[in-house]
Parts: structure tokens; sequence; C-alpha cells
């Protein structure tokens, strides 16, 4: 064990803590997002998003951290698209992702596991057919390519973008949650 | 058993552990990930000599997957998830599913739903934890593409499936 593993741990006992006080191990609270009956989901991972968003800009910003050193996950936009739109199908089927299927399983909940176990066989059995889907999985890729160089925009400028409409959005949920 | 946290403070609270995550670790939050290292480990365990799958290869270069930074991450989910439902008193046996849906359905549903996002996350490379969170945290292209899709996909399907949560 060494200082990392360690601190991977603690990393995701934070993350399933706080999946699980945002009752985002309950399958009904997801699936309601779909029906629009409960917005936990849009409103924790949109918070999330601009919380680290913002300490990230304004950390680089201050000199604390150097941006560069952080890996940025790297884009394959038509796999991605796909992937997405499937992913959404399944989201609704079990009502779970991955990590609060995790998260559900280990509150308690059956359709939790089931959803874990299914998740394993999908990863597997794709992982198996990766020889014949990888000429479209390996399609457009761009490596780490951000919002600011798809724009031209300066880094601070998305940021503020993304952050005001970020909230008008939040605005805009809580105003149709109170006349729902 | 206490109510859930107001989502606006949960959402902050689990921002500042995705900015942690960067900070200290260099990289953000995922699950699929972890995921695909058993899954590859498996592989690997079952059929040694069938080596030549660019995809499991890429996730047996970093030695054995019970120490790979992300395996223990997720398990790190399981055990903070678990010891904050008991600590507000709501870690149940249950199967949490529709009001019009049979527990043996809703468990097939369940394990359905997981297998169909297993293979949206392998093309996708990553899911709502990977892509969505980390990836939308630092503005990837890709990133912002999935989540986009995932809403689509699921706001297209969600009328289809209606039995399942009304």
């Amino acid at each position: 064990m060494n200082e990392q593993m360690i601190l991977a741990g603690l990393i995701g006992m934070a993350f399933g803590w706080s999946l699980e006080r945002a009752g985002l191990g309950d399958a009904e609270k997801l699936a309601g997002q779909f029906y629009l009956r409960d917005f936990t989901v849009v409103k924790v991972m949109f918070t999330a998003i601009l919380t680290a968003m913002l300490g990230l800009f304004w950390l680089g910003r201050l000199g604390v951290i150097d941006l560069a050193a952080i890996y940025v996950p790297q884009t394959w936009l038509l796999p991605q698209i796909a992937g997405g739109l499937i992913f959404g199908f399944g989201f609704v089927l079990s009502g779970l992702c991955p990590g609060t299927s995790c998260v559900a399983a280990a509150t308690g909940r059956g359709d939790g596991l089931a959803a874990v176990a299914g998740l394993f066989m999908g990863v597997l059995g794709t992982g198996l057919a990766w020889p014949w889907i990888a000429g479209f999985a390996d399609s457009t890729a761009r490596g780490a390519f951000t919002l600011a160089e798809l724009t031209g925009l300066p880094y601070g400028v998305v940021v503020a973008a993304i952050t005001v409409l970020g909230i008008a959005a939040f605005v805009g949920l809580e105003r149709f949650e109170r006349r729902a | 058993m206490r109510p859930y946290a107001n989502p606006y403070l949960a959402g902050v609270g689990l921002g500042l552990v995705l900015l942690a995550a960067f900070v200290l670790a260099g990289q953000g939050l995922g699950a699929s990930g972890a995921f695909a290292e058993v899954a590859s480990a498996t592989v690997k365990a079952v059929a040694p000599k069938a080596g030549g799958n660019a995809w499991f290869e890429s996730y047996l270069s970093g030695g054995a997957p019970w120490s790979a930074w992300i395996v223990l991450e997720l398990t790190g989910v399981i055990l903070g998830g678990a010891l904050s439902a008991v600590l507000a008193g709501r870690f149940r046996l249950q199967v949490a599913r529709g009001p019009s849906l049979g527990v043996t359905p809703r468990l097939l549903m369940a394990a359905a739903g997981g297998v169909v996002m297993g293979v949206g996350a392998v093309l996708a490379r990553g899911c709502t934890s990977g892509q969505a969170l980390t990836g939308g945290a630092l503005l990837s292209v890709g990133s912002w593409a999935f989540m986009i899709a995932v809403f689509a996909g699921g706001y297209a399907t969600a009328p289809l499936l209606r039995r399942l949560w009304s």
C-alpha cells in the first residue's frame, strides 16, 4: 500500500458518501429525472461540475496547482455520442448508472447488485467484441480536446459561460418544479 | 431514517470531492473503469494466451487490477456509500422498483440496463463519473458530447419504458 492507494480509497469513500447523502442510491429517484418528477440527478451533477470547474480554474489562476498535470479524458467524438445514447437507454432501464449502482448495492438494494452484475457482463462482452468494433470505437479521435480549444474562446470565458448557463438552468428548474 | 441532503449542497460536496481528486491524485473520479480493469484481469486469468485484444491489453499494463487506482476508488465508493446509509439509518435490504413492477422483472431490467450501460461505457471510454462529472469539469469536448447524448438517449427512450417506473 502506498500513499496513492490509500488516497484512492479515501476519495472513493467520500464519493460514495456524497452519492448516498444525495439519495442517488435510489433507482426510483434517478429514474424520476427522465419522467420530470425528480431533478436530483441534474441538480447534484451540475452543481458538482460547476464547483469542481470553478475550483480548478481559480486554483490554476492563483498558481496553487498546475492544470497541465491533470489528466483530461480524451475525445473520440462519434463513439462517445453513440455510447452516450446507448448508455442513456440503459440508465432508464436500470434507473442507475455505474457509480450509483455500486452505492445502491452497498446500501442493501438487490436491484443495485443486479445492475452491477449486468455492467460487468456488458463491459466484458463489449471488450471481447473489440476487434470488430475498434474501427468505429477508435474513429474521430481528437486527443485531449477542450471546449476552449473547440470555440477558440479563453478558458475563463468558457468557465464563466457554463457557470451562467448552469445557474440559469437551476433557476428555470426551480420555477418548473414550483409550478408542477 | 433521515431525509436525504439538499441536492445543491450535496452537489457542492461532490464537487469538492472531485476537486480534491484532481488536486491530490491528478485525475478525477470514475466507476466503469474499475469494471474494465476487473474484466480485463478476468480474461487474462481464464485465457492467458488469448492476447491480442487491444482493449483488454490497455488495462493490463498497469499491474494487478486490485492495486489499480480506480478499483481502489470504487471499493471506497462501496464502503463510503454503505457507511453513509448505516449512519443515516437508511441501510435496508430491499429492491427499489416502480410501483407496478414485480421484484423479478425489476431485477432482470436492472441487469439488462447494466449490460446496455456496459456497452455504452466501453464505446464512450467512461460513464457518468469518468466522462460526465470528471470530463465535464475539465471541459472535455467528448465528455460534454457524451453527457448530452446520455440525456438525449434517456429522454428519447423513457416514454417507451414508462411501465417500469409508474
